[in-house]
């Protein structure tokens, strides 16, 4: 399908999606913020086994487009940025969470604000040795949105989360690899055909299970272990009638690697 | 049996009715209705049907009334006919356990179908709400006054007045439904809960849920002392003996029923 604003672009059970503001580093308007949801749904589709979000040009993305805000300062209108994260970003969060398929972030470049919340919504993420990560809300005067308050804390803890968003401070990716908010650094030219390897083995991967595993892990970090322990045995359960469970076994005895397909 | 806007089946001892207007999210029409009245007759005369399970689809439990339908219909009408009553009053009333197998949209007439079944298994997607407000009428269905009951007065008047909905995990932490599953294991939970209730005595079940239901009609005096004389009632059973008999012999009890 063609967008004004999004690429996408599908092949072997990957769906990369690959956000083309380029002269804006792919700052967020309403246009994007439509095209990424409605890319986001190409991805329900039976064929696609992963997704991969990346940027076009020098930026994965700057989150919110501020020319939007500073017109509306201009003109006297009031900022209504509550109404803006409710229709424009959290449906988008939620979609990256709840689709049952491993979404891959290529963080080609630099990352901030929103955009900074679209990678950290992402299961996995690969950086560029040359992207760089600010939590720069708090130097617009704003506070944290799309998610990045809910990851940062569960990702770097609470500690380190305060700092980065009361200070705002860069992170590159170096630091953000040791940081454990991403999982892999690539050196720049790399960073396609790399991602592209890790994405082609989810995307041969047991489909059912890894939505699973994800739904499973994203639950554990807001439940009790009583929940989680209960929660697992449901998923187990349904895990162990899928036809990719049986083969998965059957190449374990076979001394094989397994043929998924997703079901 | 043979219903065109629901399915009614036999599992073992549970009868399993399945609403069945997929095209429009099993919105309850007038004829939906008759069905589920005749549907809920015939299991309620079936002694070999301890308990039963009511589900929707995986994506609608049931969306409401069917608003076209409702639309067309006066004030007489709907007095003279009863609109949607006859199925308030037997589902409101009825002696056999009811499990409901809730999934996506539990909204109106929906939501007040649940509310008045007996124990609710929710998938982690279902979402319940009381939207009547927003087509410029309320619920009917008993809506306000079990969903009062069941949320307290804040909450309800907020999902009332303003048809805002509610996610599973909320309507648990409510305590409108009793467990959230993932949505592939919904109705299979239904089912194991409905079959657990089944194994019971169905003596004890029946008094038991009559007393449950008498919590929202009594005072605390009266409730209890109606509980206490269907307790009593139930030492005349043969259940009670075989029940007792059986843990003191550290084995599985046989209900009959008797």
């Amino acid at each position: 399908m063609g967008y004004e604003t999004v690429k996408t672009e599908q092949g072997s059970g990957v769906l990369w999606i690959t956000l083309n503001r380029p002269d804006r580093l792919n700052a967020f308007n309403e246009q994007m913020g439509n095209d990424l949801l409605e890319a986001l749904k190409e991805g329900e589709r039976p064929e696609v086994r992963c997704l991969v979000l990346t940027g076009e040009g020098r930026a994965f993305s700057v989150g919110e487009d501020l020319s939007t805000n500073r017109s509306m300062i201009e003109s006297g209108k009031p900022v209504r940025l509550g109404e803006v994260i409710k229709r424009k970003y959290n449906p988008i969060v939620r979609s990256v969470r709840k689709i049952e398929k491993p979404v891959v972030a290529a963080v080609n470049g630099v990352t901030a604000g929103a955009g900074l919340g679209l990678a950290l919504a992402c299961d996995l993420r690969a950086a560029s040795d040359k992207a760089t990560f600010h939590e720069a809300f708090i130097k617009a005067g704003l506070v944290p949105d799309s998610g990045t308050s809910f990851w940062l804390t569960r990702i770097l803890g609470l500690g380190k989360a305060m700092e980065v968003g009361l200070l705002g401070e860069p992170i590159d990716a170096n630091k953000a690899l040791s940081l454990g908010l991403v999982n892999w650094v690539f050196p720049d030219e790399r960073l396609k055909e790399e991602v592209a390897k890790i994405a082609g083995r989810l995307a041969k991967g047991p489909t059912r299970a890894l939505g699973m595993t994800k739904r499973a892990l994203n639950r554990a970090i807001v439940v009790d272990v009583d929940s989680a322990l209960e929660y697992e045995m449901y998923l187990q359960d349904i895990a162990g009638r899928t036809r990719d469970h049986v083969e998965g076994v059957k190449a374990f005895f076979d001394k094989r690697d397994p043929a998924f397909t997703g079901e | 049996m043979n219903y065109e806007t629901i399915i009614a089946s036999k599992e073992g001892m549970l009868g399993i009715i399945t609403l069945n207007r997929p095209e429009a999210m099993n919105a309850l029409s007038n004829r939906m209705v008759t069905e589920l009245v005749s549907a809920l007759a015939e299991f309620e005369k079936d002694d070999g049907v301890r308990c039963l399970v009511i589900a929707g689809s995986e994506r609608a439990f049931s969306a409401g009334a069917d608003i076209k339908e409702m639309a067309a219909m006066s004030a007489v009408q709907m007095t003279m006919t009863g609109h949607f009553f006859p199925l308030w009053d037997k589902v409101g009333h009825y002696p056999k356990p009811i499990v409901g197998a809730l999934s996506g949209y539990v909204l109106g007439g929906g939501l007040e179908l649940a509310m008045s079944l007996d124990v609710l298994i929710a998938s982690e997607s279902t979402q319940m709400g009381q939207p009547e407000i927003n087509i410029g009428v309320m619920p009917g269905g008993g809506g306000t006054q079990r969903l009062t009951r069941a949320v307290g007065k804040a909450k309800a008047m907020e999902m009332v007045l303003t048809g805002s909905r509610i996610g599973a995990e909320e309507a648990k932490t409510l305590g409108l439904v009793s467990r959230v599953v993932p949505k592939e294991a919904y109705l299979e939970e239904a089912k194991k809960v409905a079959n657990e209730i089944a194994s019971k005595s169905p003596v004890a079940t029946r008094l038991a849920k009559m007393a449950v239901n008498k919590a929202f009609e009594m005072g605390l005096t009266e409730g209890i002392d109606f509980e206490r004389e269907v307790f009593y009632l139930l030492f005349a059973s043969e259940d009670k003996d075989e029940g007792m008999k059986a843990f003191v012999e550290k084995r599985k009890p046989e209900f009959k029923g008797k």
